[in-house]
Formats: C-alpha cells, structure tokens, sequence
C-alpha cells in the first residue's frame, strides 16, 4: 500500500471527526463526506498494489488492481452521495423551520439543568430562613 | 426454496414500487403494498418449514460460486428471525391503514411503499451470506427509516432525526472501514470462508475486528453508552414508524451480531460484553423509570432488553446463545404491541403523557387488556413468552457461572415492572382527566378504530402463540444456536 495512500485517509478521517463534531449542520455534512472518502480510500487500499486496469481478455490477469474492492468502493460512493443529498435536505429544513441550521439544545439537557438551578435556589433559602 | 428465499426480498421491493406508481389512488396502493408484505411473509414461514426438514438452503445468486459472487443463507437462524419480523410488518401496516385518515397518522403516499422496501430490506440483511451485502442491506433499511422518521416535517422530527440520521451514518462509515480491515487481513468479505480465515489471523487483528464490528453493530443495536440517540428519536415519529422501528430495528443490530461474533467465535470478547450487556440493562431500566410520557418510557426498555440478548451473546455457551435467540424472538412482537398500544391510547385521548391521562381501564377495558399482556411479558412473568426468554438467558449465566450479570438481569426485571406499574397507574387507573385538558383527539371512524384495535390484538395474539408453543420454539433456537457456534455446518453448506 503506498504512503500518500495512507496519508491521505488519516488527513480525510482527521478532518472528517473534527468537522462532525461542529455546531453547524452544514459542516457536519461536510464532514460526513470526507469521513465517506477516507473509507472508500481504505476499501480500495485493502484490495492490494495498483496494477493496470482489469479489463477482460485485454491485460494480462496476473498484473490486473483487484477489482473486487473497486465495486465494493464504487457502491459505497453511490450510497453516501445519496445520503450527502438527504442530509442536506434535512439541513434545509431545518433552516426553514427555525432560522439556522446549528444543532439545537437537547431537551432533556435543559430540563435536567432547570432542576438542577430549582434545587439550588431551594438550598439557598433553606439556609437563610 | 430457492424461489422462497428470493421472494422475501424481491416481492416487497418491486411491489413497493407498484405501490410508488400509484400512490394517489389509495386503493390500488394499499393492495399492492399488502400484497408484497404477505407474499413475504408467507415465503418467510414456508422456508422456516423447509428448513426445518431439510436443513439450510443456499441462494447463489447469478450463479456464481460462493467465492466470487453474492449468496443467500436460509439457515435455521435466519429462518427463525425472518417470519417474526415479517409477519409484524404485515400488522404494523394493517394499523397503518386504519390510522391514515387520522391526524396522528403517517403520509400514506409514503409510508406503506417505505415500509415494504423496509421489509425487504430486513430480509436481505437476515439471508445475506456476505458481509457487504450485509452493509448493502443495513443502508436499505436505514435510507427508509430516515425518511419514515422525518417525511411529516415537523421540528421535534427534524431535529431528533439529524440525530438519529448521523449517528447511523457514523456508524455505516465505520462499517465500511470495518470492511476494508476485514477485506485487507483475510481477501474475503464472504462469511463461510471468513469462518474459516479469521481464527488463522494473529489474535490481536482477530480480537481488533471483532471489537470494531461489535461497536458497529452495537451503534445500531443501541448498547451503552452508544443509546443516546434512541430515546430521543423514536418517541416524535408516527406511531406506526415507532412500532416497527422499535420492533426491528435495534434487532436487526442484535441479529448481526449474534450472527457474526458466534460465528467467528469471538469468545475473548465474552466478558467486555457481559459488563457492557449488565450496564445496558440496568441503564435503560432506571432512565425509563425517570421518564413521564409512555413512549419515551417505552423506548427506554428497548435499551434495556437489548442488554438481555447481549448477555446471552456474551456468554458464548450454547446455552446462552439460545437464549437470545429466543429473547429476540419473544421481543419483536412484544415491543411492537405495546408502540402500538401506546398509539392506541394517543388516538384516544390525544396525549400519551402519564400527568394528563388517566381512568383508561374504565373508559377502555379492551385497550386495558392489550397493554397488560405484553406488559407483563416485557416484565417477564409466567407464564407469557418474556418469562421464557429471561428464564433461559437468566439460567445460561447462572450454568457459566457469571453472577455479576445474572444480578443485573434480575434487578433489570424488578425495575422493568415497576415502570410498568407506573404506566399502569398513571394511563388506567386514577380519575379521568378533564376533556378540556386535552388536546383534540382526530376525528375517527367506527371501521379505522377496528381495524386498529384488531392489529394489535392480532399482534398479542401472535405474541401468546410464542409463550404456548415455547418448547418447539426453544429447540429451534437450539438448533440455530448449535448451527451457528459449530461454523463447520454453515461452511460446509454454503461451498459446497
């Protein structure tokens, strides 16, 4: 397997995770996809050395890529360009409905933090009475 | 049989499309999506009856040999699982139909077609031979899912399927890298010659891998601490969508992990699973407790009764994995009855919060009566089918001596029924609430209320078929559990 191979999915993997991990449902989306290439890269770096193109009765087969892992990548490709799109359609939605397209407070988050503002606010007048 | 097989996946996709062509008129629709499901489940329980006679069957399809092309593996497992699964999607959409015209219910134009390439989807990723068919299959049945979750639009919708959307997409993501490490270690991706190449590499990539597709698989199965996205997704859906989803989803996550980790003989990862199995078993008991809404309190023990299947996965005895086999059987019609219970009581009285409702044993003894019996066998009392399952989990960790686990599993029950009591008395007993309290129930009709009410009791009927025949049940679990730990069975079948 060749070093900018390599290089190239620990880049995309590195980037991807530090993107999914942002505030903006955009970026999320953008990350999700370069996670996608670090993937389908890896696909094709498992199925072994380049070799040429694996044509029927044209090249000879012992110095053919493996073709197997490019039609598992190029099934993969298909699957996570649609899902870019859908992705991306939620995010419009998401927009249209509230604004923004930033991922929104979980509420069950807000509701634990308001208990937990209550029960100190009862503390308190607990010890000045 | 072959014929069998393949109508379980193709029927309901090409019949979805049927449905798609014609989609505005109702009838027409309904029929064709009815149609692909029946025709599914019915090929689905005449399989399990041939290979209960003859032993497992294999699709090559297009011919090519088990090397090079894709198969399909009707063995005793997948036989077992498929009918279940099948036969509750048939229901689910009976219930569907009577909801439409609901104001609760989902977009028909959309979801009977969805649901049908849903089901085929499921049965593709239970017969799959191959494991990237089996990434092919998981994307089927997610890519509906997420439309079924967020097609109404609303934002609660929106927001919790974003969630629920890129969770999933992580965890395909990380699957397909799980693919490209199995494909560099062994030069296969095919299940019966992996059986064979995976035990040869150097434990530390075989343990690797088996780590990596247990987080995989875990991701979709909602195993702690990987659930969060559980509970805050599945409660905002149509009731419907939340049925299925509950009833199938999570399992097929289950379903792939008893497949591939027995098969391979994963046993190192035994105990890390008995400890993660034990905290999402009582995890999941204590946050539905905390919890004031029916479904969300139900969603909370898909977590937890996940943990009961990943125990009896975990103890890697033939005992144990019988046992989830047989609580994943007893699971999907249970858990799918009680989302639709609950959407019986959200038609009713428009609300499934447990402050606002009450006095329902009164008002609708028939509803009553089809929460408590699935209820108590979620809770796992004798003698219903849930009794069964946890008694067979629960004795295999006692026979390999894990009392940790067992404890837990036990505590998990006790906790499970308390919440159930707590639904119990905040929906059925007590006063009625003021109607003016309530928000407006959508308009009904005599004939869409007995269509819905005979699914679910259809369902608990099927759920009671289990627990009365639960002795042949449980010796087909045992042969599916035997088939799959001795991988010279499955090997043999499928290249030969």
């Amino acid at each position: 397997m060749s070093v900018s191979l390599l290089v190239a999915i620990a880049g995309l993997t590195g980037v991807g995770v530090y993107m999914i991990t942002a505030r903006s449902l955009s970026r999320i989306i953008l990350g999700f996809s370069l996670l996608g290439h670090a993937a389908v890269l890896a696909l094709l770096a498992s199925g072994g050395p380049a070799g040429t193109p694996p044509l029927a009765n044209q090249n000879d087969p012992s110095t053919i890529a493996n073709p197997l892992p490019q039609a598992l990548a190029l099934t993969a490709i298909v699957i996570s360009f649609g899902l870019t799109l859908f992705m991306l359609a939620l995010a419009q939605r998401q927009q249209n409905l509230t604004g923004d397209d930033l991922v929104e407070d979980d509420l069950e988050d807000i509701r634990i933090a308001r208990m937990a503002t209550d029960d100190d606010d009862s503390e308190t007048e607990g010890v000045e009475s | 049989m072959t014929v069998l097989v393949s109508l379980t996946i193709l029927a309901p996709l090409f019949l979805a499309a049927a449905a798609l062509g014609t989609r505005r008129l109702p009838r027409a629709r309904d029929f064709f999506t009815l149609a692909g499901l029946v025709i599914a489940a019915v090929s689905s329980m005449l399989m399990l009856n041939g290979v209960h006679h003859d032993g497992t069957h294999v699709v090559h399809v297009g011919g090519w040999s088990a090397e090079l092309g894709i198969v399909l593996v009707a063995d005793m497992f997948a036989a077992l699982a498929l009918p279940v699964a099948l036969s509750l999607i048939v229901i689910v959409e009976l219930f569907a139909i009577g909801q439409r015209r609901t104001a609760w219910g989902s977009n028909p134009e959309l979801s009977g077609p969805l649901l049908s390439v849903l089901a085929s989807g499921v049965s593709l990723a239970m017969l799959t031979g191959d494991l990237f068919t089996l990434f092919v299959a998981f994307e089927l049945i997610l890519v509906s899912s997420y439309v079924l979750l967020t097609h109404q639009g609303q934002r609660g919708q929106i927001q919790s399927g974003m969630t629920y959307v890129a969770m999933n997409l992580l965890a395909s993501t990380l699957f397909l890298f799980g693919l490209a490490f199995v494909y560099a270690s062994t030069g296969t991706v095919n299940m019966a010659l992996l059986t064979e190449r995976i035990p040869e590499l150097s434990s530390g990539v075989r343990i690797g891998l088996g780590a990596w597709f247990f987080v995989v698989f875990g991701t979709k199965a909602a195993v702690f601490p990987l659930f969060s996205w559980l509970p805050d997704s599945y409660p905002t859906a149509p009731t419907t969508i939340t049925a299925i989803f509950a009833g199938l989803l999570t399992k097929i996550g289950i379903y792939a992990m008893i497949r591939f980790h027995t098969l391979m003989g994963m046993d190192d990862l035994g105990p890390v699973m008995l400890i993660i199995a034990g905290l999402t078993m009582i995890i999941g008991a204590v946050g539905a407790l905390a919890q004031g809404n029916v479904k969300r309190i139900l969603s909370f023990h898909i977590i937890s009764q996940i943990g009961y299947m990943l125990m009896g996965l975990g103890l890697f005895t033939a005992a144990g994995t019988t046992g989830a086999i047989l609580f994943l059987l007893h699971h999907m019609p249970v858990k799918t009855v009680l989302f639709l219970v609950g959407g019986l009581i959200e038609n009713d009285q428009g609300t499934s919060s447990l402050d606002k409702s009450g006095g329902m044993a009164r008002r609708r003894p028939l509803i009553a009566a089809l929460f408590v019996i699935p209820a108590l066998s979620l809770a796992g009392l004798p003698p219903f089918s849930g009794f069964v399952a946890k008694l067979s989990v629960i004795s295999a960790g006692i026979e390999a001596g894990r009392p940790i686990v067992v404890t837990a599993a036990l505590v998990a029950g006790a906790l499970t029924l308390l919440s159930m009591t707590k639904i119990w008395l905040g929906v059925f007993w007590g006063p009625a609430p003021d109607p003016a309290d309530l928000p407006d129930t959508p308009t009904e009709t005599r004939a869409n209320r007995r269509m819905m009410r005979s699914a679910t009791a259809l369902a608990v009927a099927g759920s009671l078929f289990i627990s009365v025949f639960a002795g042949t049940v449980y010796d087909m679990s045992e042969r599916a559990a035997n088939d799959l730990r001795d991988a010279e069975v499955y090997r043999e079948a499928v290249l030969s």
